[in-house]
């Protein structure tokens, strides 16, 4: 950036007035603005909340990215189809998933296993804009924690629990319909 | 002199002195981190019991529980020598702090609560000992085999030796005028002429907090470690409880430094209103716990000023500390010195109204000359020239 660049501002030091060059007021400005804060705060204006017992509000729950879950469609079934879009999408390599043939006849495939490590999980809701059934969502859940490593690798059936914790009071974010593929026709009919 | 007088008596004093002394810096500590919470608009240590209230205790555990650590290629016994020596000699200025006595009954012999009571040159006593600490900021930074250590071990004691000038020097107009270095004896005379001698010693006043903020190494002058800036100073390489040593002889330096000042410069255990209680040479058990609860407040009052400090000034810049020692302190010293020996001189002694004035007029002065000639502002910074390719 050059000296008469525009967008440069040059701050000129303030001057102190007399008071000020005698040490007085910088001193009590300095006392008076933390005794301000410090009855402030004795009559209630802290900034803390107090964790486990006041829960933070979220802004947007929708938007908010915390711990996955697999959506489950109106019959009680998985909604993913294996498809691995959000495996491919995930930046982290954290999904991983074993497809199979479907039992049910409106879908070609299920996930026979759908792990997610958690701990290896940046959260970046990739999976969720990648899932083209809405079958797997992050929830407001942030304070999730685990004794150990592979507790908190999270299989199909932990990630469906998430569902049937969070979906009372998180809807799902589906655009409606059962949102499942219809079969592909067979080939040649 | 028996037995008892000797041996039994400083000893049951002795861990009176030591417990009480622990136990208000571990609950200091507590209300320093909350003053330093609400400040800054949050609430501090909660969890520990009521309001935090056990928090002091499992800091302890804390400090008792974790590894310590000699770093390889220590020096050992230095280095552990360190902290027990900082220590001690925090603890050892507080054996002459006075807090008075009292007469069980009338006619029998009074009960000193001071540990060495009556030492003629108790407040040289307080500093010789208290300046004693620099030995253990420089041996913990040099037997520490680190060169952060070192470092800081150097910037700490460069800052200590320098302060202890304008300390030594501000108290001398307080002795002038009490014409003793006893503490009760300076105590005494404050309540005798109902004069505290902060109204005659401003300027030694302010010579005093500043040297002893900056010898307790509290934040405006708290190079040694900086919380924000420093690796850690001389104390980097120590874990546990030998840092907590450390911890408690700086919180200690600063509660000698708070009762100092309370000693010297605002009455002891003298209020008007209380005389009847305090004063006098024939002192209950109600005079004597009425002197200690009065001391106790001031010094906590006097805390609580160090604390408001702490958060409100920036603190200074290693040359700027410096020259605050050397260009102003000592000179502010000197000045306030010639201006006490001129009127110890040449006023009679109970004169303390011309005393007064002149010594606020002192201050007037040096007030004046900083706005006038010292403390100019700062020419506008040059802007750079746009070079001619440009």
């Amino acid at each position: 950036m050059k000296p008469d660049d525009r967008n440069i501002k040059w701050v000129v030091e303030p001057q102190l007035g007399l008071a000020g060059r005698m040490y007085l007021t910088p001193f009590i400005d300095g006392l008076t603005t933390t005794a301000r804060h410090f009855f402030s705060t004795v009559a209630g204006g802290q900034m803390t909340r107090q964790f486990p017992e006041e829960r933070p509000e979220f802004g947007n729950p929708l938007i908010y990215r915390g711990v996955h879950r697999l959506n489950k469609d109106e019959q009680g079934r998985v909604k993913c189809v294996a498809c691995f879009l959000c495996a491919t999408a995930c930046p982290a390599h954290c999904i991983d998933i074993i497809g199979a043939e479907a039992p049910w006849n409106d879908r070609e495939k299920y996930p026979l296993s759908f792990v997610i490590d958690e701990l290896r999980c940046i959260y970046c809701g990739m999976c969720e804009e990648a899932c083209p059934v809405d079958a797997v969502e992050l929830t407001t859940l942030f304070d999730l924690t685990g004794a150990s490593r592979e507790e908190m690798i999270f299989d199909k059936e932990k990630l469906l629990s998430v569902y049937d914790q969070t979906i009372a009071q998180e809807p799902m974010r589906s655009r409606g319909g059962s949102g499942a593929f219809p079969r592909m026709p067979a080939k040649g009919a | 002199m028996d037995a008892w007088q000797v041996w039994l008596e400083p000893l049951i004093k002795i861990a009176i002195v030591i417990g009480a002394l622990q136990g208000a810096v571990a609950y200091l500590i507590l209300v320093e981190r909350k003053a330093a919470a609400y400040i800054q608009d949050r609430l501090g240590p909660n969890r520990v019991g009521p309001w935090g209230l056990l928090q002091p205790i499992a800091d302890g555990a804390k400090f008792l529980l974790k590894e310590e650590i000699i770093p390889a290629g220590a020096d050992k016994v230095l280095f552990l020598l360190a902290p027990v020596s900082i220590l001690a000699t925090a603890t050892v200025a507080f054996a002459t702090i006075p807090f008075g006595y009292f007469v069980p009954w009338p006619g029998a012999r009074p009960i000193e609560l001071t540990i060495a009571p009556g030492l003629d040159i108790g407040l040289l006593f307080v500093f010789a000992v208290g300046s004693l600490g620099v030995y253990g900021v420089v041996l913990g930074g040099w037997a520490s085999n680190s060169k952060y250590s070192l470092l800081g071990g150097l910037r700490s004691s460069a800052q200590l030796v320098s302060y202890e000038i304008p300390l030594g020097l501000s108290v001398i107009g307080v002795m002038l005028l009490s014409g003793s270095m006893r503490m009760e004896t300076i105590m005494t005379a404050q309540a005798q002429s109902g004069w505290w001698w902060i109204a005659l010693q401003p300027l030694g006043f302010a010579v005093f907090m500043v040297s002893g903020c900056a010898e307790s190494a509290r934040l405006p002058f708290d190079l040694p470690e900086c919380e924000q800036e420093l690796v850690g100073g001389y104390h980097t390489e120590y874990t546990a409880m030998k840092f907590g040593m450390f911890a408690l002889a700086e919180y200690q330096h600063l509660i000698t430094v708070a009762f100092l000042s309370v000693i010297l410069y605002f009455g002891g255990w003298h209020v008007w209103g209380l005389a009847p209680f305090t004063e006098g040479n024939q002192v209950g058990l109600i005079g004597a716990a009425v002197r200690v609860a009065v001391l106790a407040i001031k010094v906590l009052l006097m805390i609580l000023l160090f604390m408001w400090i702490r958060w409100s000034w920036p603190r200074f810049r290693y040359d700027q500390l410096m020259t605050v020692a050397w260009k102003v302190m000592i000179p502010l010293g000197l000045l306030n010195l010639v201006v006490s020996a001129v009127a110890q001189e040449f006023l009679a002694p109970n004169d303390y109204m011309t005393r007064c004035v002149l010594a606020w007029l002192a201050v007037g002065g040096c007030v004046l000359y900083a706005a006038l000639f010292s403390n100019v502002a700062a020419p506008e910074p040059k802007r750079p020239q746009a070079s001619p390719q440009a």
